[in-house]
């Protein structure tokens, strides 16, 4: 990987994300997913280290680093586990980001140090059984302060202390906070999924539950529309940790695997293979650094962050398949973690907005009202 | 007590090490980091800053290096060092381990420190021997390769590893003491700190500052004399046993071993 551009402290964060990969995170993983494990333990070490508030301002108990430098910190945790790596990204970006955002002084002093210092855990909870990317079809609402309706899906779901509910308010959505524990409030099932099993994903009951609302009345869509911009070009830095994870492997196995008298490397076949690997990896992260800057620097980053996390979640489940590819028969065993970035990747195609969703965001920027029907 | 921990900017692990055949010094153009093996000498300082049985004041990180060197001290300061010293001075460019020990003496003698530590080796040069050397210019005693420190105020006991076995010897402070990469773990640097290292007192200093003689540094004051460089001899081929029957492959290493006499 190539550091060029990126400054100290952002290479510096940059490597610890990386030794805390490769010396806590990537040696559990295998068994945090055989076990559906949620590592509760390794999350309250990255509360310690800072890591759970790499990009909320330092007056808040975070970090006070820059969001590209976050997205580092995603790829390397994402390296190791990309379970963990995704609820890091929820707990940041639409946990804790939209009420530094949007959160009245006394909410955003109350609701944000616990989170950015890892004491508290925050979800976002927007998709429901028939709305997801269609926001304005949500049937959860508000009445005089409380939330009823069910929530689906929602990463950190059963482990999250704060959550963003965004509900009718009466008839255009807001954003509410709902802390756990309060009245009504229940995690209903714990979904059952293809990858990602070290990460909560669960449904969401709601029942009379008092809320506190988060910005205007009816600002719902444009909340939770800004928060899915920041938090495509974190999934785009996580499927590139992904890919990553699954070069790395596919590398050391045809420096070692031999046949033919020779290692599997020095056939042109694998080295095709290799070369394309890295070369798109290369490309994916260069895509999300640019959307990453473009954030920091607070210019529009819609168009870049969908076309990072396009590309990026297209080529995790390519490169992904290949690793298994170049592994031949190990790559198919759950006695390597191959499959199970394969498992992983799959999911950066449709969270946080599929990769429809993103051909969407990108065509209509390109065609204006002519995309429209 | 204070402690001072002598660090190195090195090339990064990942980058391949070459010499400039013109100059005959190590090509320091890519990629640099804190030598590795200084991360244990912090982590050293810190355990016995926080192990409470002496009263630590502070830890301080020097390094003797050109400008870019700073980085291995902004590194050292999030690992725990409270504040920093930087020896550069164009005119100390090209020391030897002689040269460079005498230099950094220099700079420690105006710290006046109880403890010195420092790593075992930097992974450039090599050479395991800068804190004999510097230990030899401040007239302290030094250890090697120490994995186990207890201090007591005004005296210290160590294990060192050596050849055929373990060392015990208790010394008198002050002293200088190059720690093994056996005797800890070196701890993650939190955000905050990584974040806040260069805000910490860093003291620049040329050769002027600290009293040093300029005969006795840089290529002039060096003795010793680099040349000839050639890459170390490619190793002969490897034989690799397949481990296809486990029994058989037992067989087959016995076998090896007993042709070139090594079993007894």
């Amino acid at each position: 990987m190539n550091t060029h551009g990126l400054t100290d402290d952002q290479k510096d964060i940059r490597s610890l994300a990386a030794r805390f990969a490769d010396e806590v995170v990537a040696p559990q993983a295998m068994q945090w997913d055989k076990e559906h494990r949620f590592p509760k333990e390794v999350v309250q070490q990255l509360g310690e280290l800072g890591l759970m508030g790499v990009c909320v301002p330092q007056s808040l108990g975070g970090a006070g680093a820059d969001f590209l430098t976050y997205a580092l910190v995603i790829e390397e945790l994402s390296r190791g586990d990309a379970g963990l790596g995704v609820t890091l990204a929820v707990h940041t970006g639409a946990g804790t980001l939209p009420i530094i955002a949007r959160g009245t002084r006394q909410q955003v002093e109350r609701l944000v140090p616990p989170l950015a210092q890892g004491h508290e855990l925050a979800a976002f909870a927007l998709t429901e059984s028939n709305a997801g990317s269609d926001a304005g079809a949500l049937t959860t609402s508000a009445d005089n302060g409380c939330l009823t309706g069910m929530k689906q899906w929602v990463t950190n779901g059963s482990v999250a202390h704060v959550f963003i509910v965004f509900a009718k308010d009466p008839d255009r959505p807001s954003a509410f906070v709902v802390r756990r524990g309060a009245h009504g409030f229940k995690p209903v099932r714990e979904t059952d999924k293809l990858g990602l099993n070290s990460s909560s994903t669960a449904d969401l009951q709601l029942q009379d539950t008092p809320a506190e609302r988060l910005g205007l009345p009816g600002a719902g869509l444009r909340i939770a529309l800004a928060t899915l911009d920041g938090g495509r070009i974190a999934i785009a830095a996580q499927a590139t940790g992904i890919a990553q994870a699954a070069l790395d492997i596919a590398v050391e196995h045809a420096k070692e695997r031999h046949t033919f008298g020779k290692p599997i490397g020095a056939h042109q076949a694998i080295q095709q293979k290799l070369a394309d690997m890295q070369t798109e990896i290369e490309a994916a992260r260069a895509l999300t650094w640019r959307a990453a800057r473009l954030k920091d620097a607070d210019r529009p980053h819609t168009v870049e962050g969908a076309q990072a996390k396009l590309f990026a979640s297209s080529i995790a489940r390519r490169v992904t398949g290949e690793a298994i590819q170049v592994l031949g028969g190990y790559g198919y065993t759950r006695e390597l973690p191959a499959e199970r970035y394969y498992r992983d990747a799959k999911v950066t195609e449709i969270y946080e907005g599929t990769s429809e969703i993103q051909r969407l965001v990108i065509a209509r920027a390109l065609l204006g009202e002519a995309a429209r029907e | 007590m204070k402690i001072c921990v002598l660090v190195k900017e090195v090339p990064d692990a990942a980058v391949e090490k070459r010499i400039n055949p013109s100059t005959g010094r190590m090509d320091r153009g890519g990629e640099r980091n804190l030598n590795p093996y200084d991360t244990h000498a912090i982590e050293a300082a810190m355990q016995v800053k926080e192990g409470g049985a002496v009263d630590v004041e502070e830890i301080i990180a020097v390094t003797m290096g050109p400008s870019t060197a700073v980085r291995a001290l902004h590194k050292a300061v999030s690992l725990g060092a409270d504040r920093s010293v930087h020896l550069s001075d164009d005119a100390l460019a090209g020391s030897d381990v002689v040269a460079t020990g005498y230099a950094l003496a220099k700079v420690l003698e105006r710290e006046s420190p109880d403890l010195v530590l420092l790593g075992q080796q930097s992974d450039d040069g090599e050479c395991y021997t800068i804190g004999a050397v510097v230990a030899d210019y401040l007239r302290m005693p030094s250890l090697t390769q120490v994995i186990k420190m207890d201090v007591t105020p005004g005296s210290l006991r160590c294990e060192r590893q050596a050849e055929y076995g373990y060392d015990t010897v208790e010394i008198e402070l002050p002293a200088v003491i190059s720690v093994g990469d056996a005797i800890n773990e070196p701890r993650y640097p939190s955000l905050k700190a990584i974040m806040g290292a260069k805000k910490k007192p860093l003291d620049a200093v040329g050769i002027g500052d600290v009293g040093l003689e300029a005969d006795r540094v840089g290529e002039a004051g060096s003795k010793v004399v680099c040349g000839d460089f050639k890459a170390p001899p490619q190793k002969a081929a490897g034989e690799i046993i397949e481990d296809e029957d486990t029994n058989e492959t037992v067989e087959k290493i016995i076998a090896w071993l007993d042709e070139r006499k090594l079993l007894a």
